[in-house]
């Protein structure tokens, strides 16, 4: 560790891009909380809880995270990570293992912060095994600046063992991200359950893919993708969401919404499914280009102009 | 306070109303009855600004509107409660309701809209207006939005469709009560028992509107005529003389 770095003024200063990312800061310091705060490459905080290891090693662009949930551990606050780049350039590379044992039951909130960037590389390689019956949500709220300045890649891959339940949700609505290329894969044994949902505000000239995967491979897993992108400017989402049955009565749905606003933003949507049981089934549905209309008209029918109403609904889809 | 002149519209060339004259005074309830497909609905577009009229003209406290925009009509307190009404991921009833109180500058409170439309305001107003209300929960909330807005002129498109019968009567409050507010309603209805509770009341079919007298007068010539039509859309020539 360098001399000159202040540890403390560094852990101030990101816990006000947390707090201005919608996170809570008193939880950070709370000790009921098991947390987790990484600014670049260093490790500020680190707060385990009965039941919780959260490991970390600085490594010389980033974190490497362990995290574990002993088995039966029904984890009763939410574990609040936070994860952060201040300076305007930088590469930031975490890779965590998540590993949540039988039954056990977690929550975990991260916030990524990048209130500077200009050009900022953030890489998170993640590995995620979810145990028999066990329990998982993984909320991801990202805050970035408003010059777009920063390349986000998120690239999970998911096992859920049979009875397993696994809930991801990834959201970056406040500022601009540069480019975001989100990379999802997972795999489901017998009657585990999957819930994947994104929601992306895209601006200026964001480029953003998201590429997410559901393997049904046991009997009666069951998977869900939803995704919820609003472009607007020069913006362009390209999104894929695939859903492979692999395993008798296996269910899954696709469901994308991608709004465009403007003569220049784009927007793809890529719905792939694979049905390789006669008794799996498979859905999609996809709705891309601007605005409903009907929805529109309702509001202006209330008094709102229609610039007024195209914000009220954009702003409930990404809600 | 309102009053509609020689409207006519053509939708992909083929005439959807005709020649409709109508005028409602203020607090004044009117109903429209007319078998499905007889143009209610698109009277109702036409009165909000979401189709053009092909030729005619709307006045609306002395001024005439035809040209003017859903948002400027609405601004002048027209508003209107769709048939089969939209929904919205992510918007909650408290705000839906909110927003129409804060535009139409209404005085009753959203959970005070939802108890007279039957719904409790403690399980509703946090719940998102989307997919997962029930259709006669959207159609109670679309008049909520309406009874919020406190409007002049209230257009209201089946109101009681979807509504179980038990709770008819609400509907039929509530559309009082917004008349006793002062608004003018318009109010489209397969139910003669809704229809009954208005001032005056037209009959529609083919776009055409054959008579306009009391609700009971109209609700009779309605079953003597049109309920067991064969050639809705096709008046008889006679009717179409009388009137
Ligand atoms: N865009 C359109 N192009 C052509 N015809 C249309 C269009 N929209 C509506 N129509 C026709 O206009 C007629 C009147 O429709 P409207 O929806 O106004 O009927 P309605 O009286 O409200 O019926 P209901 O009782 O079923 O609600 C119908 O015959 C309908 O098929
Ligand atoms: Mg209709």
């Amino acid at each position: 560790m360098s001399e000159t770095f202040d540890r403390s003024r560094e852990f101030e200063a990101i816990v006000e891009a947390y707090e201005r990312g919608g996170g809570d800061p008193s939880v950070l310091l709370d000790r009921r909380f098991a947390s987790f705060v990484v600014s670049g490459n260093r490790i500020l905080s680190s707060n385990s809880v009965p039941g919780v290891v959260l490991e970390g090693q600085e490594t010389e662009t980033g974190v490497r995270a362990y995290v574990k949930v002993e088995p039966g551990t029904k984890v009763p606050f939410p574990v609040h990570l936070c994860f952060g780049m201040l300076p305007r350039e930088g590469l930031q590379e975490i890779t965590s293992e998540f590993e949540i044992g039988e039954g056990a039951n977690v929550k975990f909130l991260a916030h990524c912060s990048f209130p500077n960037a200009a050009n900022v590389r953030h890489i998170m390689d993640s590995r995620v095994h979810v145990g028999h019956d066990a329990e998982m949500e993984y909320s991801e709220t990202h805050f970035h600046g408003r010059r777009g300045g920063t390349e986000v890649v998120p690239r999970t891959e998911v096992q859920v063992e049979a009875g397993g339940r696994f809930r991801n949700q990834f959201k970056l609505i406040t500022g601009r991200v540069g480019k975001l290329n989100i990379e999802l894969n997972s795999e489901l044994k017998e009657g585990a359950v999957c819930d994947l949902e994104v929601k992306v505000y895209g601006r200026g000239d964001d480029e953003i893919r998201v590429r997410e995967s559901v393997y049904l491979n046991g009997t009666g897993s069951r998977g869900l993708v939803r995704s919820r992108i609003v472009v607007t400017e020069e913006a362009q989402s390209e999104v894929l969401g695939e859903i492979v049955g692999n395993a008798p009565f296996t269910r899954g749905h696709v469901d994308c919404v991608e709004i465009v606003q403007g003569e220049r933003a784009k927007a793809k949507a890529l719905p792939l499914l694979q049905v390789l049981d006669p008794t799996a089934k498979l859905t999609h549905e996809a709705a891309i280009g601007s605005v409903d209309k009907r929805q529109v008209q309702t509001l202006m029918a209330r008094g709102l102009s229609e610039e007024e109403a195209v914000e009220v609904i954009v702003r409930g889809l990404l809600k | 306070m309102l009053k509609v002149q020689d409207l006519s519209l053509n939708l992909n060339g083929k005439p959807i109303l005709r020649n409709i004259n109508l005028s409602i005074h203020r607090g004044e309830i009117h109903s429209i009855l007319g078998a499905n497909g007889t143009g209610k609905t698109s009277l109702a577009y036409v009165l909000m600004g979401l189709y053009r009229p092909t030729s005619g003209r709307i006045i609306f406290e002395g001024e005439d509107i035809t040209k003017l925009s859903v948002h400027e009509r609405a601004k002048r307190g027209i508003t209107l409660a769709w048939q089969e009404p939209a929904r919205f991921e992510g918007l909650t009833v408290g705000e839906y309701l909110h927003l129409s109180r804060e535009r139409g500058g209404g005085s009753l409170s959203p959970e005070r809209c939802l108890e007279m439309v039957g719904l409790t305001p403690s399980l509703y107003l946090g719940r998102p207006v989307d997919q997962t209300l029930s259709g006669g929960e959207r159609k109670r909330i679309e008049l909520a939005s309406v009874l919020a807005m406190e409007p002049k002129l209230a257009i209201l498109d089946e109101p009681d469709s979807g509504i179980d019968a038990p709770s008819l009567d609400q509907v039929a409050n509530v559309i009082r009560t917004l008349a006793k507010g002062g608004s003018s309603v318009l109010l489209i209805t397969h139910h003669e028992q809704i229809a009954e509770i208005a001032d005056r009341a037209s009959s529609l079919c083919g776009g055409i509107i054959l008579k306009t007298a009391s609700p009971e007068e109209v609700v009779r010539f309605f079953r003597n005529h049109c309920r067991e039509c064969l050639h809705v859309n096709r008046p008889e020539e006679e009717l179409v003389r009388n009137f």
